[in-house]
């Protein structure tokens, strides 16, 4: 196996991880904390809010923002790194 | 200035607007029309995307819909924004560097298989035409409704703005209408809500106010509607109970977020950026401007039917003084009982209005018993009024509620044009370039190109004028075709290199048709009455799964099929392999 599809394949696998972390933290926030544990962070608030009900119809868009920002700011980092940047 | 006049005057100068963009942003070759030439800014198109995305139904009915479900609206919100991660993470920058003109040719090329192809089109144009036929309605009832307008005159103006700026233009002059499209929407839908928000609770921001006490009270507002909910026999508004169950819940936002992320005319609007990089970074500046609307809604929702409630019952329910007597209606309520979105009935004829829960027993006959109710007198209440008539409630002047009515036009028309270009790109690049007429020339397909346009708009306002009974349902239907097919093969196309044509043939074939069979099961079948075989309610549906929430389903379906056929039929060839390699990264040596 040539040196360039061992770079290749390292590139793969670390970009691999990353989605993993970031799927991760998009299922936390929606489906976790915005939907199965909802009703135990109800009792818990910020300001006015339920705990629970601020994920599901504010929080969780927030975090899905910030976690397309960070991946594509990772992404540019790790292109970089194997040298598969664009000019 | 008499208000429809004003109406319309702000409507016909936001139509001007377009025509002049569309004679800027003519489109001169194929791929300034399929996508706008590759040239547009990341950030440009992010708003492009969400004026693409955002719909009538986005504009118009979401936060009615929030508004009577409460917590479980939430589904909503975080289907129709979580999409976006799936698709900046697991799609759209491979596509992007796939570098073609549209999602069925990506299918076709990575599936070695016209067949493919074809099975990918007849998806697309199932789900865009169906979804075009929901923004009709919302140029029609921005039209019939606010500008009392007949609503042939109203679609027919709106088709004929569509027409110049979609066939001059194409994919260019549609990205540059969106963008105006977003800040007339985007104007339209928050200066009501802010004005509201200051009203109810004194915060600028309706994200903050949904979170605060009530102007000059040490109660939070939504503790507040949550008692004034209980007290007229509904659930708490904030709390989990109610609603649909978790499980329907969890599918509905899967099948929501999935399906999002698989539709075509989203996924091309990447096709426009420049570098592979610049579609990551865009898919996030579409979510902020989306995300601006969408966390919006929610304050927007719960405002409009505490304003409500308070409108109809200003003092303590049960008393004299806690009713609105019929005679002192205001007059937003008067105006929109004659578009028959609002409809009152005295069925104890005691002369003031009472809205309660009539559907739940225990506190129906509790009211019976002890204030003489007959039942809830709103007795049509269209979830559609909680914007439309916002201005109206909070009393707004004349220019934000004609600036309402050209946001939703708007909002309508921006997304049809984004789908009509999905369904006339399929048509002249996919069917006629890519199956029957290989050899066409660039001209010749341009002008197919153009014609297909024409053709798909002449259909989608014929469609609007004569909608089939079944509309609304449809929407939720597109939803489940693009989760349960294009997603899933658009992944494995991606992520699974030795995915071959037989595996995801199968799979999107067993996707549409597991998917279609159980909506059409309770639906009815092609949605015409009488045909459902069970009946479509908690009890009846399977394991308490509910139709709209199927496509999440239908798309696990899709996945095991196409693993299992993979593995008993052969590896695709080398070449394939290799291209896969190759949209893998952002830069390969050529």
């Amino acid at each position: 196996m040539s040196q360039e599809d061992l770079s290749r394949q390292a590139y793969w696998r670390a970009h691999l991880r990353l989605l993993a972390i970031c799927l991760a933290v998009w299922f936390l926030v929606s489906f976790g904390l915005g939907i199965i544990l909802a009703a135990p962070l109800n009792a818990f608030s910020i300001g006015g809010y339920p705990l629970g009900f601020w994920f599901a119809q504010q929080g969780a868009i927030y975090t899905f923002i910030a976690v397309i920002f960070v991946y594509a700011w990772r992404m540019n980092v790790l292109d970089r790194k194997f040298n598969v940047h664009e000019e | 200035m008499d208000q429809q006049l004003l109406s319309l005057l702000v409507v016909g100068a936001t139509f001007a607007l377009y025509i002049g963009i569309a004679i800027w942003a003519r489109a001169g070759s194929t791929s300034e029309f399929y996508v706008a030439g590759r040239g547009i800014n990341p950030v440009a198109n992010g708003m492009a995307t969400a004026a693409d995305w955002m719909s009538a139904a986005s504009f118009i009915s979401m936060a009615g819909l929030i508004a009577f479900l409460g917590f479980t609206g939430g589904a909503y919100l975080m289907g129709w924004t979580g999409g976006y991660v799936l698709m900046a993470l697991l799609l759209a920058p491979y596509l992007r560097k796939f570098g073609k003109f549209t999602v069925p040719e990506f299918i076709g090329d990575r599936f070695y298989s016209k067949v493919a192809r074809v099975v990918a089109v007849i998806s697309l144009l199932a789900m865009s035409i169906t979804y075009v036929i929901g923004q009709m309605r919302g140029v029609g009832i921005a039209f019939s409704n606010i500008l009392e307008v007949p609503l042939a005159i109203g679609l027919m103006s709106g088709m004929a703005v569509v027409f110049i700026y979609a066939v001059l233009g194409g994919m260019k002059g549609i990205t540059y209408t969106q963008i105006a499209q977003y800040v007339i929407m985007i104007f339209a839908y928050t200066v009501p809500a802010v004005f509201i928000s200051l009203t109810l609770t004194g915060q600028v921001f309706p994200q903050i106010g949904l979170g605060s006490t009530l102007q000059g009270q040490d109660t939070y507002l939504l503790e507040a509607l949550d008692q004034t909910m209980v007290d007229l026999g509904f659930t708490m508004y904030s709390a989990t109970e109610g609603g649909m169950s978790m499980l329907n819940m969890f599918l509905l936002t899967m099948a929501l977020m999935i399906g999002t992320a698989g539709l075509p005319h989203v996924i091309i609007r990447f096709f426009t950026v420049p570098r592979v990089r610049d579609a990551r970074k865009s898919a996030g500046w579409a979510l902020v401007f989306i995300g601006i609307l969408y966390t919006t809604a929610p304050a927007v929702g719960a405002m409009a039917i505490w304003n409500l409630v308070n409108t109809v019952h200003p003092g303590e329910i049960g008393t004299e003084e806690g009713h609105l007597a019929y005679e002192d209606k205001p007059a937003w309520m008067e105006r929109w009982e004659q578009t028959g979105l609002l409809a009152f009935e005295d069925k104890n004829e005691d002369g003031v209005i009472q809205y309660y829960n009539d559907a739940n027993e225990e506190f129906a006959a509790m009211a019976e018993e002890e204030y003489g109710w007959a039942g809830s007198e709103i007795v049509t209440l269209d979830r559609d009024i909680m914007v439309l008539a916002n201005p109206e409630i909070a009393g707004l002047p004349g220019w934000v509620i004609a600036l309402v009515a050209a946001g939703g036009i708007a909002a309508a028309l921006s997304t049809a044009a984004g789908l009509l270009l999905a369904i006339s790109s399929s048509i002249s690049h996919d069917l006629l370039k890519g199956v029957f007429m290989p050899r066409i020339s660039e001209k010749n397909e341009l002008l197919a190109g153009r014609i297909s346009m024409a053709g798909a708009i002449l259909f989608a306002g014929y469609l609007g004028l004569n909608p089939p009974g079944f509309a609304a349902e449809v929407v939720a239907l597109a939803f489940g075709l693009a989760a349960a097919s294009l997603f899933p093969t658009l992944m494995m196309g991606i992520f699974m290199k030795k995915m071959n044509k037989e595996g995801a043939i199968a799979g999107m074939l067993v996707g549409l048709g597991t998917t279609l069979l159980y909506i059409f099961t309770y639906k009815g079948w092609f949605f015409f009455s009488g045909t459902a075989m069970l009946p479509d309610n908690p009890d009846g549906w399977l394991l308490g799964v509910n139709p709209t929430g199927f496509g999440a389903i239908g798309a696990v379906f899709n996945f095991v099929t196409a693993y299992i056929v993979m593995k008993l039929t052969k590896e695709p060839p080398q070449d394939i392999q290799d291209l896969v390699e190759s949209v893998r990264v952002p830069r390969t040596e050529s």
